[in-house]
C-alpha cells in the first residue's frame, strides 16, 4: 500500500521547492488559504483532544495521591501531589508484575510461531507445486472466514481433551498461526520476481535454502507487519483467555485488569495505574514502528 | 512480470515443478551434485504447522460447533443427539432475544457511524500540512490499545463522579447515568466502539483516497462544484467500494460486541441482564464447569449464521448499486 505519507516525504523534488517558495501547501504545491488551515488545525486539535484526552486523564488520575480528590467539579486535570505510589499499591493488590511477564511471554511467542509459521506456509503455497495445494489454501481461507467468537466454546473444550485449558499454551495456541498471516505471506512471496529463485534452483539451492537465503529477506516489510499485529493481538486479546484461564496465578494482563476492576472498582486511581502499565508497552511501541502498524492495516484490511 | 508465475493454474518452469518430484520419487537423482545430507524438503512439512493449527483451532472447532448445537453436550458431559431441541429452546428464552436484540442494534448503531466518522476524519488528516504525521498517529492510538484498557478508560470517564459527569454538573446540566441505565449503557459501549474503530477506519479511507484521480476533483471544480458538491459527486464514488468493505468488517464485528459491552455493564449484562449480547451469552452458557456446551453452540450456530447473512447483505446491497 503506498499512502500519501510515503510519496510526501518530498521525494519529488519540485514538489520540495513549490512548498519551500509558497509557504504552507499541500502535496500537489497548491497552497491552502490561512482560513482554511486555521479551520483545519481547530478541528485537528479538537478530534486529537477526543482520542488522547481520555487516555492522559487516565495517566493523570493514577498520578494523583490517596488525599487529593479525584472526583471534584469542575475536575482537575493535572494531579496536585504527583506520585508513583498507586503503581506500588496496585502491585500490593495483584501481582501485576507477573501478570505482565504472563503477557510478555504469550506475545513473544505469538510473534515467532506466527512469524515462523506462516512465512514457512506462505512460501509452500506460493512457491511449491504439490498436490492439494488448492486445498490447502482453500483451508486457510476458510479458516480465516470462520469467526472467533463462535468457536470460543468448541476451543475451550478442545483444551481440555488437551488437558491444556487453564496453561499459558492454551492462551497461545488457537492464534499462533494465524490464517490471514499465511495468506500475507503467501501474497508477498508470490510478488517476489520468480527469477532470482529460479536462477538459485539452477545453482542447486535447496527449497530451505531459497526460502531462508532468497525469499524470506526480500519479505522482511511484510514479516515486520505480521510480528507487530501478531504481538498486538496476543497482548490485547481479552475473550479467550478469560475463558481458559482460570487460576488467577496464570492470568495475563489484560484479565488481571478486568479482575482489579471487579475487585477492587471503588479505588479509580488503582485500575488507572493497572490500566497505564498495559498500555504504555503498546504505546511505545507504535510510536517506535507506526509505519509498519499502518502498511498493516492496508495489507491486513480483512482482519476486522 | 511475476504474474504468470502467480497464477497458481500454471506453475511452470523447474523451480515450481521441482519439489513436487523430489518429494514423490526418492532416488539418487541429481546426487551427483549433492552428496551431503539434506533435509527433507517436501512442501507438506512447510505447510504443516500452518495447517495443522489451524485445523485444530479454526476448522475442527467450527465444525464441533455445529455439530454439538444438536447435541446436550456438557462441560464434563458428554452429550446426546437431542435433534433441534436447543433450537427451539432457543426460541421460548428471552435472555436470546435480548441477546440478539442488543447485537442488532450494536449494528444498526456502530456501523452508519463507522462508515460516515472516519471518512471525515481521513479527508481532514488527508492535506500534508505541517504536523499531520503526529495527528494521524495520536488519531491511531486507540486501535493500539488493549479493548479491556479502553473499556475501564471509559467506565472511569463516564462513572457517576467521573469527568464527563463532573464537566455536566459543573456546566448545569446534571448527572447523567451512563452506566446505570439500560439503553443508555448500549449506547456508551456503542460510542465506546466507535471511538476505539474510528483510527483504523481511518487508515483504510486514507489509502483510498490517496488513489482518487485529482483530474476528477480538478474536472468538477472548473464546472464550479464547491467542496460539499464535490465530495459527494466525485469522493463518494470513488470511495463506494472501500465503504462497502468499511460496513461489511464493521457490520460483521459490531454484531460479534462482547468486551465493550461486558467490561462496561458487567458480566451479567447490566440491569437485570438486559445489556447482554450474543456473544456474552454464549460465554455465560458456556463456560465453567457446568457449562452448557450444546446450548451455547446452539448461539454460536446463530452467530455464525447472521455473520455470513450480513456480508451477503452489504455485498449484495454493493452489487445492486453497480447495476
Amino acid at each position: 500500500m503506498s499512502t500519501e505519507t510515503d510519496t510526501a516525504k518530498g521525494t519529488d523534488p519540485v514538489t520540495a521547492v513549490r512548498r519551500r517558495r509558497a509557504g504552507v501547501t499541500d502535496k500537489e504545491g497548491r497552497r491552502v488559504p490561512l482560513w482554511q488551515l486555521v479551520l483545519r488545525y481547530a478541528l485537528l486539535l479538537v478530534v486529537l483532544a477526543l482520542t488522547v484526552g481520555p487516555f492522559l486523564w487516565q495517566l493523570s488520575t493514577s498520578l494523583k495521591g490517596p488525599h487529593e480528590d479525584i472526583f471534584s467539579s469542575p475536575p482537575k486535570f493535572l494531579p496536585g501531589q504527583p506520585t508513583l505510589d498507586n503503581y506500588a499499591r496496585v502491585a500490593d493488590t495483584i501481582p501485576v508484575w507477573d501478570y505482565a511477564l504472563n503477557s510478555l511471554k504469550v506475545a513473544a511467542a505469538n510473534v515467532v510461531t506466527n512469524c515462523v509459521g506462516a512465512s514457512l506456509a506462505g512460501y509452500a503455497l506460493a512457491r511449491m507445486r504439490f498436490r492439494g495445494r488448492r486445498a490447502a489454501t482453500l483451508a486457510f481461507i476458510l479458516a480465516m472466514l470462520v469467526p472467533v467468537e463462535g468457536i470460543i466454546i468448541a476451543q475451550f473444550t478442545t483444551m481440555r481433551d488437551l488437558g491444556l485449558n487453564n496453561t499459558l499454551i492454551a492462551v497461545l495456541l488457537p492464534g499462533s498461526i494465524g490464517a490471514m498471516n499465511v495468506l500475507l505471506m503467501r501474497n508477498a512471496f508470490l510478488n517476489l520476481p520468480y527469477e532470482v529463485e529460479e536462477a538459485a534452483y539452477v545453482d542447486g539451492a535447496n527449497a530451505w535454502q531459497r526460502y531462508l537465503r532468497i525469499a524470506l529477506p526480500a519479505v522482511k516489510g511484510t514479516l515486520a507487519v505480521v510480528a507487530i499485529f501478531a504481538f498486538m493481538g496476543a497482548w490485547d486479546d481479552f475473550l479467550w483467555p478469560l475463558i481458559v484461564l482460570s487460576d488467577p496465578d496464570r492470568f495475563t494482563l489484560t484479565i488481571g485488569l478486568n479482575y482489579l476492576h471487579g475487585t477492587f472498582a471503588n479505588d479509580e486511581r488503582l485500575v488507572a495505574a493497572g490500566t497505564v502499565i498495559a498500555v504504555a508497552p503498546l504505546i511505545v511501541l507504535f510510536a517506535c514502528l507506526q509505519r509498519y502498524f499502518f502498511r498493516g492495516v492496508g495489507e491486513g484490511a480483512v482482519k476486522g | 512480470m511475476n504474474s504468470p508465475t502467480a497464477a497458481p493454474a500454471d506453475p511452470s518452469g523447474p523451480l515450481a515443478a521441482a519439489p513436487a518430484a523430489r518429494s514423490t520419487r526418492s532416488g539418487p537423482h541429481r546426487a551427483g551434485r549433492r552428496i551431503r545430507r539434506q533435509l527433507p524438503s517436501s512442501p507438506w512439512l512447510f505447510a504443516a504447522p500452518g495447517l495443522l493449527v489451524v485445523g485444530v483451532f479454526s476448522l475442527y472447532p467450527f465444525v464441533s460447533t455445529v455439530v454439538n448445537s444438536f447435541t446436550d453436550r456438557r462441560t464434563l458431559v458428554p452429550g446426546h443427539y437431542v435433534g433441534l431441541a436447543n433450537f427451539r429452546e432457543l426460541w421460548h428464552d428471552d435472555m436470546f432475544w435480548t441477546g440478539l436484540r442488543n447485537s442488532t442494534l450494536y449494528v444498526l448503531g456502530v456501523v452508519p457511524a463507522l462508515v460516515v466518522l472516519p471518512l471525515l476524519l481521513a479527508l481532514l488528516v488527508q492535506r500534508h500540512i505541517p504536523g499531520i504525521a503526529f495527528f494521524r498517529a495520536a488519531f491511531y492510538t486507540p486501535v493500539v490499545a488493549s479493548i479491556v484498557v479502553v473499556g475501564l478508560i471509559w467506565v472511569w470517564m463516564l462513572d457517576d463522579r467521573g469527568l464527563i459527569n463532573s464537566v455536566l454538573e459543573a456546566v448545569g446540566v446534571g448527572k447523567v447515568g451512563f452506566l446505570s441505565d439500560q439503553w443508555l449503557l448500549l449506547c456508551s459501549a456503542m460510542a465506546v466502539t466507535v471511538w476505539k474503530g474510528l483510527g483504523y477506519y481511518m487508515i483504510i479511507y486514507l489509502a483510498a483516497l490517496a488513489n482518487v484521480p485529482r483530474e476528477l476533483h480538478e474536472a468538477a471544480a472548473v464546472d464550479g462544484a464547491g467542496a460539499v458538491r464535490r465530495f459527494f459527486t466525485v469522493t463518494v464514488p470513488a470511495l463506494r467500494s472501500t465503504m462497502v468493505l468499511v460496513a461489511a468488517l464493521s457490520s460483521v464485528s459490531a454484531f460479534k460486541v462482547f468486551s465493550e459491552v461486558y467490561l462496561m455493564a458487567g458480566p451479567s449484562g447490566g440491569p437485570a441482564g438486559e445489556d447482554t449480547t450474543l456473544v456474552m451469552l454464549v460465554q455465560r452458557v458456556g463456560t465453567g464447569l457446568t457449562g452448557r456446551v450444546g446450548y451455547a453452540s446452539a448461539i454460536s450456530v446463530v452467530v455464525f449464521v447472521v455473520t455470513v447473512a450480513l456480508m451477503l447483505l452489504v455485498l449484495r446491497a454493493d452489487r445492486r448499486e453497480d447495476a
